[in-house]
C-alpha cells in the first residue's frame, strides 16, 4: 500500500470532528512543535522536507517562508489560499470537507513558525458549506485550547479567520487574493515588492496553498528528512491528484510523487483506466492552464523514458513535448472529445476570468475566445489558426500575473499537437458542426 | 421575485453578525469585511440593489463606490432581482466532458428559460458559471451553498420537482 501523508485517515467515519481527529493522532504535531521546538526549528523542518507549493507554482514552501521579512513591531500574516478554481482541480475542496482539522493544525503550526498572531484562510465563496465546516473545526480547536490566547500554555496567541471570496478565479493569484482580502477588486499587484515584504495591509505576509500547509502535521511528527525521503528527486512527498474526464474512477487520489503516469491512469487503485470501449486521446496533467499533450506523449517522454507523476518528468521535453504537474488537475480525454471545442471552452473561461488590468490579457483572451468560437462553429479560416498562435505569443510573458500565460498555453499546445483537427474544422465545416462531431484522423492509443 | 423592499434594514441578527465580522480585522481595516457582508446582504435580500450597497458602505464607513466596484467584479453577487432558487450551472471543460452541455439543454427546456432568465413564477433563475471545483463529480450545479453532483436529465427532473413543491 502506498504511503498516505494527507489522506491516511480520510476514510474514518467522523474524522471531520475534533474528537475523532484527536483520537487518530491529531494535534500531536502541534503539541510537539509548540512545546519542544522554536519557530526557527519548525521553519528548518519545512525547508528540509523540500515540500513545494501545491497550488500549481511548485515553489519550495520552506524557502518562501525564509523570505519573510521580520521588522520589529510590525505584524506578520499567514494567509492560506483555498480559492481553488483551476479547472480540473478539486483536491483542496475534498481535503477541507473531509479532514478540516488537518488544515487547521497545519495553519497553527505554520503560523507559529512564522510568528503570525492572526491568520486567514481565504476560501472561494462558492464553497460556503466548506467554510461552515472550517468554522466549526476552528471553534472546536479553540474550545480545546489549541487556538486563541496562550495556546497550550506556551504564551503564543493565534486567531484564525475564514474569509469567503466572491467568485473570481483571479483571486487564486496571491496578490489578487490579498487585494480581495482587503475588500477590493481582485487585481493582481505589481511585484516587487513581494508579499513576503509588503503583503496583507502592507505587512510581511506568506501565502500558501491548503495542501502545502496540510503537510505540516506529518512533517513535524516525522521530520523534514523523512518527508524528503518520500517521492523522487526534487519532487518530494506525496501529491493530491484530482482526476476527471473519461476515466472509470474520477476522484481525488494521494500518490507518492514519482508514480508512473501509466500506473496512475490504469491501476484500479487510482483512475482504473479509460472508460470501457474507448481510447486515450489526450491529457491535461495539471489543471487547465498547463499544456495539453497527445496520447503518445502521456506514458512515455519524447526520449522514450517512462513518464512519471513528478514536477520534472511531466515537464520533460519543455513545451514542445512536455506539460506540467501544476495543481495536479488530471483531465483525461478519450477519442470522443473534440480538442477544438475544449480549447474554445478553456479560452472562454480565461476571458471570463481575466481581471482586465493588463491589455494583452484583457483583449487577447477575448480575441482567442472569439476566433476559437468561429473555428468550432464552422466559420473559421486557415489564417485563424496562425492568428491564434500569434495572439497567444503576444499575451505570454506580457502581463502582471500568470493568468495571461495560463490562457495562452492551452491554446498554443492544442494547436501544436492537434493542428490537423483545427484544419479539419476549416476544411469540413458541415461535418465538424454536427452534434458530437469529432475529427477521426487523430492518433489514438489502443 | 424576492419581494423584500430594498430600503428595509438589515435584520438585528445580521447586524450583530456584521459587527462580529468587522471585529475580525485589525483596527481601521474594516473594509476587509466587505465580501462577507455582501454575502450576508445577498442572503437577506436575494440580490444587491444600490440601496442595499449604500447601507453596506455606511456600516463599513467606506464610500459607496468602493462597494459598487467590488460587487460588480465578483460573479457571485446578483445585481438584478433573482428567483427563489438561483441555479448556478458549471459550463467548464471537465464537466462538459461528462455531458454537461446536454444536461444543460435539458434543464433549459424543462424550465423554459435561457441563461440569465427567471421563470415566470419567480421560482428559478438560471446562471452559467465557471468551474466549481467539483470536476470529478460533474456535471454539477449549485443552489446557494448546496452542490448537486453527477447530474443526469433524470436527476435534474427530480431536483426541480422537489424544489417546486
Amino acid at each position: 500500500m502506498a504511503i498516505k501523508i494527507l489522506t491516511e485517515h480520510s476514510h474514518i467515519p467522523g474524522i471531520e470532528t475534533f474528537d475523532v481527529y484527536r483520537k487518530n493522532g491529531g494535534y500531536t504535531a502541534l503539541e510537539k512543535a509548540i512545546k519542544t521546538m522554536s519557530p526557527e526549528e519548525v521553519v528548518e523542518e519545512a525547508k528540509k522536507s523540500g515540500v513545494r507549493g501545491r497550488g500549481g507554482a511548485g515553489f519550495p514552501m520552506g524557502m518562501k517562508w525564509g523570505f519573510l521579512a521580520k521588522p520589529e513591531g510590525v505584524p506578520r500574516y499567514l494567509v492560506c489560499n483555498a480559492d481553488e478554481s483551476e479547472p480540473g482541480t478539486f483536491k483542496d475542496h475534498y481535503l477541507m470537507k473531509t479532514i478540516p482539522h488537518l488544515l487547521i493544525e497545519g495553519m497553527i503550526i505554520s503560523s507559529y513558525a512564522l510568528g503570525a498572531n492572526k491568520s486567514f484562510i481565504y476560501v472561494r465563496g462558492e464553497l460556503m458549506y466548506v467554510i461552515q465546516i472550517l468554522e466549526k473545526a476552528i471553534a472546536e480547536a479553540t474550545a480545546n485550547g489549541l487556538l486563541g490566547n496562550n495556546i497550550l500554555g506556551s504564551g503564543y496567541d493565534l486567531e484564525l479567520v475564514v474569509q469567503p471570496g466572491g467568485g473570481a478565479y483571479i483571486c487564486g493569484e496571491e496578490t489578487a487574493l490579498l487585494e480581495s482580502l482587503e475588500g477590493k477588486r481582485g487585481n493582481p499587484r505589481n511585484k516587487p515588492p513581494f508579499p513576503a515584504v509588503k503583503g496583507l495591509y502592507q505587512s510581511p505576509t506568506v501565502v500558501n496553498n491548503v495542501e502545502s500547509i496540510a503537510n505540516m502535521a506529518w512533517i513535524i511528527n516525522h521530520g523534514g528528512e523523512a518527508y524528503a525521503s518520500v517521492g523522487i528527486g526534487r519532487s518530494t512527498g506525496t501529491k493530491l491528484i484530482s482526476a476527471s474526464g473519461h476515466i472509470k474512477k474520477p476522484g481525488v487520489y494521494e500518490i507518492e510523487l514519482g508514480l508512473s503516469v501509466e500506473e496512475f491512469m490504469n491501476s484500479d487503485e487510482y483512475c482504473g483506466g479509460i472508460r470501457d470501449g474507448h481510447h486515450l486521446k489526450a491529457l491535461v496533467a495539471g489543471g487547465s492552464s498547463v499544456p495539453i499533450i497527445p496520447a503518445h506523449l502521456v506514458y512515455k517522454t519524447a526520449n522514450g523514458e517512462d513518464r512519471l507523476m513528478s514536477y520534472e518528468s511531466l515537464s520533460d521535453g519543455g513545451f514542445a513535448t512536455g506539460t506540467m504537474l501544476g495543481s495536479g488537475g488530471f483531465i483525461v480525454f478519450d477519442e470522443t472529445a473534440c480538442i477544438v471545442r475544449n480549447t474554445w471552452n478553456f479560452s472562454r473561461f480565461y476571458h471570463h476570468e481575466s481581471c482586465g488590468q493588463c491589455s494583452p490579457c484583457r483583449e487577447g483572451t477575448g480575441w482567442m475566445e472569439k476566433v476559437l468560437h468561429r473555428l468550432e462553429h464552422g466559420h473559421g479560416s486557415m489564417h485563424d489558426i496562425d492568428l491564434l498562435v500569434d495572439v497567444a505569443k503576444k499575451i505570454e510573458g506580457n502581463t502582471i500575473c500568470p493568468l495571461g500565460d495560463a490562457a495562452a498555453w492551452p491554446v498554443a499546445s492544442a494547436i501544436r499537437h492537434f493542428r490537423e483537427e483545427f484544419e479539419w474544422h476549416v476544411s469540413h465545416p458541415k461535418e465538424a458542426t454536427l452534434p458530437g462531431a469529432v475529427y477521426k484522423g487523430a492518433a489514438v492509443l489502443a | 421575485m424576492t419581494e423584500i423592499p430594498t430600503t428595509s434594514a438589515f435584520t438585528p441578527e445580521r447586524l450583530a453578525k456584521v459587527k462580529e465580522i468587522i471585529a475580525r480585522y485589525p483596527e481601521g481595516r474594516q473594509k476587509s469585511a466587505l465580501l462577507p457582508v455582501l454575502h450576508l446582504a445577498q442572503e437577506q435580500w436575494g440580490w444587491l440593489s444600490s440601496e442595499v450597497m449604500d447601507q453596506v458602505a455606511e456600516l463599513l464607513s467606506i464610500e459607496p463606490i468602493e462597494v459598487y466596484e467590488v460587487a460588480t467584479f465578483y460573479t457571485m453577487f446578483h445585481l438584478q432581482p433573482v428567483g427563489k432558487h438561483v441555479i448556478e450551472y458549471c459550463r467548464t471543460g471537465p464537466c462538459c466532458l461528462m455531458g454537461a452541455e446536454g444536461v444543460y439543454d435539458h434543464l433549459q427546456a424543462r424550465l423554459g428559460i435561457k441563461t440569465g432568465q427567471t421563470t415566470p413564477d419567480g421560482l428559478f433563475t438560471l446562471k452559467e458559471v465557471e468551474c466549481l471545483a467539483a470536476c470529478g463529480w460533474g456535471p454539477v450545479f449549485q443552489i446557494r451553498e448546496k452542490y448537486y453532483m453527477n447530474l443526469t436529465n433524470e436527476k435534474v427532473d427530480s431536483i426541480l420537482d422537489e424544489l417546486s413543491k
